[in-house]
């Protein structure tokens, strides 16, 4: 991916809270979660809503980014925007929730980018073009690859329910 | 080389001789447990059946457990749609866990759990809650998941790519001072390890202190293991695990009663002397900003709450009841209280805590999560305070980012009650007690 614009520099241990307020959970298909996206954010949330920014944006996160709440609403937001998430690491339910539903996430211990900056990812790197310095990325759980192949769990769980053989196990 | 808890656990569900810390595994789920947000997981589940020609249905209903709690009774129409959507699928799959909005067998989910018997030493337990940690308390690997997770484990009846996690083990010794509470240890514990210091890891409780501890009060430490990052809090189960089960939650089937090997490997080992602890306060607004009550204490307060899936068990409200037993919340505050269930409601009935409670002023709402996550009730107005005895204190929690919320145990939150401010409950409060004859329990 290249070209990719940071819209949004956030600090360490962003809640989902934060994310997707607790107010709005009585909303909870995917398709009508973005709207309320970093809702407690004003501008941000205007900005979004209005289409100032552009699809596969980027937001820069600190360490521990997703934590908390294990509400869903807080990954399928972000999705309705095609964002992609690069932060330092993220919580174990945001990660797995993400991978489940496609989400664009990049673990990058040592990324350093501004809003502004223009950033490049390819080949496990986080190249930032505006500061001319690239951050190495950590590679998502192996175990994932297939979830991730098959365009998300809901998929993934399909094609094993059916395959041949399969039964639920009791 | 031996095994922690978790790795003993694991190996045993998925019938291996021995597991090592990050084996990928497909463990069976022994209790899969939704609330609210099953409106969510229904919606993934008939997605996933979707153009299979199968009909959509769960891999076993009697592995399912549906509570209402978040919103409830239901605070807008839409919460009602979601809450008779469940309804309707839960009698069509036949799933009989489920606890609807009633008086009697109502509560927050991670009480009616325990309490109803459907947790049990040795079994993988998850649920669509961060705090499905609290289950480790019990004895089995308890952990939150996503919404499109749990419809995987609703089609799959086992859970996808489990890491086999490191384990950090506390150690309790000591006996806990007056007004000193397993609350305190957890937030003293989370304030050391910080927000993320247990991630993908588990927390394995050991010593005394544990071992004396009652199940409500090990519930609160597990609960509240997922603020420092962990996957599960865990108790490795003993002679009070199958008292609670046997006494309180009515199992009869055998248990399967396992510890950790003694040569087993952990990641960290912390060892906390409890009879030197203080109470604790997180101030905002995360966890982790753990302060001895002595650099916070006289910070003015609007809103007081008690209860929650951490501190809504019947010997926190007792604690409580005891402060304020004849005395009275200080003007300018409110206080909330929010028992875990409706058994806990009825039992304080019995024993005049609800009675105490307010009469001293505290307004006893249904068992719930309340306000705790800013979606029901108790909401803040701009630049109030709240102490509370809750897990959680992000910006925004109690329905307002321009609020604080701190976060205490019920005696600290009892004693600060009274006065309006934070108050150490170890402190002699003078206050004016009411007259004889003023209080009639």
């Amino acid at each position: 991916m290249a070209n990719i614009k940071v819209v949004l520099k956030l600090g360490d241990d962003v809640s989902t809270d934060i994310i997707y307020p607790g107010r709005f959970m009585a909303t909870v298909l995917p398709a009508e979660t973005p709207q309320f996206a970093f809702a407690d954010n004003a501008e941000f949330n205007r900005k979004l809503k209005a289409k100032e920014i552009p699809p596969e944006s980027a937001m820069i996160a600190g360490k521990n980014f997703g934590c908390g709440s294990s509400r869903e609403q807080a990954v399928s937001c972000l999705k309705g925007y095609e964002f992609c998430v690069v932060a330092r690491n993220i919580a174990r339910i945001f990660l797995q929730s993400a991978i489940n539903l496609g989400l664009n996430i990049v673990i990058c211990p040592a990324i350093e980018a501004a809003e502004g900056d223009e950033l490049e990812i390819a080949d496990g790197k986080v190249f930032n073009r505006t500061s001319g310095k690239s951050f190495q990325a950590e590679p998502l759980p192996k175990a994932r690859q297939a979830i991730i192949d098959a365009g998300g769990l809901i998929p993934y769980t399909r094609k094993l329910l059916t395959a041949k053989g399969a039964k639920n196990s009791k | 080389m031996g095994m922690t808890y978790v790795q003993k656990l694991l190996a045993k569900v998925c019938g291996r001789a021995q597991v090592a810390v990050g084996d990928v595994l497909e463990p069976e789920v022994r209790l899969a447990m939704s609330h609210e947000n099953g409106a969510l997981v229904i919606n993934q589940f008939l997605e996933i059946f979707q153009g299979t020609g199968r009909q959509a249905t769960v891999w076993d209903p009697d592995r399912i457990a549906i509570i209402f709690d978040h919103r409830i009774p239901a605070e807008s129409s839409k919460t009602a749609g979601n809450q008779k959507k469940i309804r309707e699928f839960v009698g069509r799959q036949g799933i009989k866990k489920f606890h609807d909005i009633r008086g009697d067998t109502g509560g927050i989910c991670h009480q009616l759990l325990p309490e109803n018997g459907y947790v049990r030493p040795g079994g993988v337990v998850v649920g669509t809650d961060s705090h499905t940690t609290t289950h480790g308390a019990l004895g089995a690997f308890s952990f939150g998941i996503g919404a499109t997770e749990m419809a995987s484990v609703w089609a799959l009846g086992r859970i996808l790519n489990v890491e086999v996690p490191a384990a950090i083990k506390v150690t309790a010794a000591g006996k806990f001072p007056k007004h000193v509470y397993p609350k305190d240890l957890i937030l003293h514990l989370i304030g050391g390890l910080s927000a993320e210091g247990a991630n993908y890891k588990v927390l394995e409780f050991h010593g005394d202190a544990i071992r004396r501890m009652p199940t409500s009060g090990r519930l609160a430490l597990c609960n509240m293991s997922v603020e420092a990052g962990a996957t599960s809090g865990l108790v490795p189960p003993d002679a009070e695990t199958r008292r609670y089960l046997r006494e309180e939650a009515g199992v009869k089937d055998t248990l399967d009663i396992f510890g950790p090997d003694p040569d087993a490997v952990y990641d960290q080992v912390i060892e906390i002397d409890v009879s030197k602890l203080e109470p604790q306060i997180a101030c905002p607004h995360t966890v982790d900003n753990v302060k001895p009550i002595g650099e916070v204490a006289g910070k003015k307060l609007h809103q007081i709450v008690i209860g929650s899936c951490t501190n809504g068990r019947l010997d926190d409200l007792e604690i409580a009841a005891k402060i304020l037993k004849g005395r009275r919340v200080a003007d300018g505050t409110r206080m909330l209280v929010f028992p875990a269930s409706w058994r806990i409601y009825h039992k304080a009935m019995d024993l005049g805590v609800i009675q105490a409670l307010s009469r001293a002023g505290a307004v006893v709402c249904n068992p719930g999560c309340g306000p705790c996550l800013g979606v029901h009730q108790g909401a803040l107005a701009d630049n109030e305070v709240a102490l509370a005895t809750t897990n959680r204190n992000f910006k925004g929690r109690m329905g307002n980012p321009k609020a604080e919320v701190y976060l205490c145990s019920p005696a600290t939150a009892a004693a600060s009650a009274i006065t309006g401010v934070i108050t150490d409950p170890r402190r002699n409060i003078k206050t004016k007690r009411l007259k004889k004859g003023e209080l009639k329990i």
